[in-house]
């Protein structure tokens, strides 16, 4: 009896919310959350003076590193796109012992404070380790390269990109590769005539997560290559050495260089409208 | 011809077990189960697209149980057509002819051949979004015979359709066995598809086989009283048998055959009672009495329940009968004759 007299109580506090309230308690929290992240950005970009900003938009050496983050974003992107996709797929299709396990390993990149990324990539690959000696033999160098950059940027972009494209196949119906098989297509042809062609949105956007977490890193990259400078190693650089207002133009370059790749690769991933 | 041997198939929390099947070529076979019964996993067994189970599966005599899916010249239709998002009707269509060696300009012409038959040439080049149910059920079927499969397997295909859809699609696959003389296992959780479509059928209940043989004779006479129940027969009654007699609802008869089972089952269908005022029945019919306690209107029809003694009948009636009756407790006669009464023993399995 206490029991529904309670629940009975609960409705009624439910049904007397006012609509308005709702809506405001709604409308007010996406405004502020709009804010909270709009607001620091927008300030950063009116921050500097025209002049200061046309100069350093001139500046070969912020040209260079914002060209190097991008492109380095890129390559981190496209090498989840390889590797990643594989392992999507099985995550998404299989079941199997320890696959939690296996989810988890994807996510701790996530969750690890970025300078242990760094420094673990460099405790493996070290010269006083087999496979340090065995990459370097190879004449691959991790330390202060490119190809450390890049090798820090998959470590950290692979968990958004492998999550979202096991979304993604998660969403197409088995039965749909079920069927290709039964008509004769093997694995390999099920993938890319059925599975591909049905996920590659989810693959465009998983590689737009990637870069984007790829380009905003920093805490492991000036572990592993603090030369060649990134957009954000450049930004610190300027920060400490000459202040605020020499790294705020950096700043605003690589928000609007960033803001607009995003836009056009968000915009070709978007579906097109059904039933037209 | 289709012939599984002592298949089965363990997962986590279900299980197939023990099944054998035997489909003749060129025929028409139906496997019938409620929800949940394993019958799409026999199905897609069959197909390499389930967990490897043991036992063995043969098609026109080749071992197929080792075989990947798409070695097995076995086409499946799913309830849901599946019919692949992207691709326009003829895509579809033509979708598995290049593994089978049909080469382009053949396969295009008998993928045409084939929409023209199945009634869907002006829709060949949508995408399979602007399709009715039926056209998309017809297009995977279309999308299934182009690549000349050895067995067609169907998985529902009635379930997911309006019924004027479902209709038409019995009737297309009707004409298109007949046609093409393909063996065809379907299954189906509708009998009156079974009756239908299929020459032979198999019952199934809880991943094992109750009963397999011909459509009528599993109409006729059910196995157990599931497959009594599964066919329409709505009244399964705890009968005694002795002495040549089978006694059930406060009323004994008296049995051509002598069962060998004293506690066992009688059946008959809600259609096969007449209910009447008064007792004038054949001398030959076997009579209850009881007391209606139930009228129900199911769509244009009527049912009755009816206390005889201690058991409740269910018998179909007319407007008129169920407009008499509708005070509650009124005293009436059925009449059932004796060839629409069926016995059976407490537990039987197929053999």
């Amino acid at each position: 009896m206490a029991s529904t007299s309670t629940a009975y109580q609960g409705g009624s506090v439910l049904r007397g919310l006012p609509s308005s309230l709702f809506k405001l308690w709604f409308l007010g929290s996406s405004v502020l959350i709009l804010l909270f992240i709009a607001a620091p950005l927008a300030s950063t970009i009116a921050a500097p003076t025209w002049e200061r900003f046309v100069e350093t938009l001139v500046d070969p050496a912020v040209i260079q590193s914002i060209w190097l983050s991008m492109s380095t974003s890129g390559m981190a992107a496209l090498i989840a796109l390889v590797f990643g996709t594989p392992l999507a797929y099985i995550l998404a299709r299989y079941e199997f012992p320890g696959k939690k396990v296996v989810e988890s390993i994807i996510d701790l990149p996530i969750m690890i404070p970025h300078p242990v990324v760094g420094i673990s990539l460099l405790s493996l690959t070290g010269r006083d380790t087999w496979f340090g000696t065995f990459i370097s033999d190879l004449g691959i160098e991790i330390m202060g390269t490119t190809t450390g950059i890049v090798s820090v940027l998959v470590f950290v972009g692979l968990p958004f990109y492998v999550n979202t494209v096991k979304g993604g196949i998660e969403s197409i119906p088995p039965r749909l590769e079920n069927v290709s098989r039964s008509l004769g297509a093997g694995r390999g042809n099920t993938f890319f005539r059925v599975t591909l062609p049905l996920s590659w949105r989810y693959m465009l956007v998983g590689m737009i997560m990637c870069m984007a977490r790829a380009i905003s890193e920093f805490g492991a990259i000036i572990i592993v290559a603090y030369h060649p400078m990134t957009a954000p190693v450049l930004m610190y650089e300027r920060f400490t050495a000459y202040g605020l207002g020499w790294s705020q133009p950096v700043a605003v370059i690589l928000i609007l260089v960033s803001m607009l790749f995003f836009l056009l690769l968000r915009a070709f991933s978007l579906p097109k409208r059904s039933g037209v | 011809m289709i012939d599984i041997r002592n298949l089965t198939i363990q997962l986590p929390g279900f299980a197939v077990t023990d099944i054998n099947l035997h489909v003749r070529r060129g025929e028409f076979f139906t496997l019938i189960g409620p929800t949940g019964s394993g019958k799409t996993l026999v199905l897609e067994s069959l197909a390499g697209l389930a967990p490897k189970g043991t036992g063995s599966m043969l098609v026109h005599g080749r071992d197929i149980s080792k075989l990947p899916p798409e070695r097995r010249k076995v086409s499946l239709v799913y309830q849901d057509h599946s019919l692949f998002p992207h691709l326009t009707v003829l895509d579809n269509v033509t979708y598995g002819q290049r593994y089978h060696g049909i080469d382009t300009r053949t396969g295009k012409r008998e993928a045409h051949d084939l929409l023209e038959r199945l009634g869907l040439s002006r829709v060949a080049n949508r995408k399979p979004d602007r399709l009715s149910g039926g056209e998309k059920q017809r297009v995977s079927i279309a999308r299934a015979l182009a690549c000349h499969p050895r067995v067609l397997l169907l998985d529902e295909p009635m379930s997911s359709l309006d019924p004027q859809f479902r209709a038409e699609l019995r009737q297309t696959l009707k004409e298109l066995h007949r046609d093409t003389g393909l063996t065809i296992l379907m299954v189906t959780h509708d009998f009156v598809d079974a009756l239908t479509l299929a020459d032979r059928a198999a019952v199934i209940r809880n991943g094992r086989l109750e009963q397999a043989g011909d459509v009528t004779d599993i109409f006729r006479q059910p196995a157990t009283p599931f497959v009594a129940e599964f066919v329409g027969m709505a009244n399964v009654l705890p009968a005694c048998f002795h002495n040549g007699q089978c006694s059930f609802a406060g009323h004994t008869v008296s049995l051509d055959r002598k069962p060998d089972w004293n506690e066992g089952y009688v059946a008959f269908r809600p259609e096969d009672i007449l209910v009447s005022q008064t007792n004038r029945f054949p001398e030959d019919w076997c009579t209850l009495r009881g007391a209606v306690t139930r009228i129900d209107r199911i769509g244009f029809h009527w049912t009755a329940q009816i206390k005889c003694d201690d058991q409740t009948v269910t018998a179909a009636v007319d407007q008129l009968t169920a407009l008499e009756h509708s005070a509650k407790n009124n005293m009436v006669h059925l009449g059932i004759a004796k060839p629409h009464l069926h016995f059976m023993p407490p537990q039987r399995t197929a053999a």
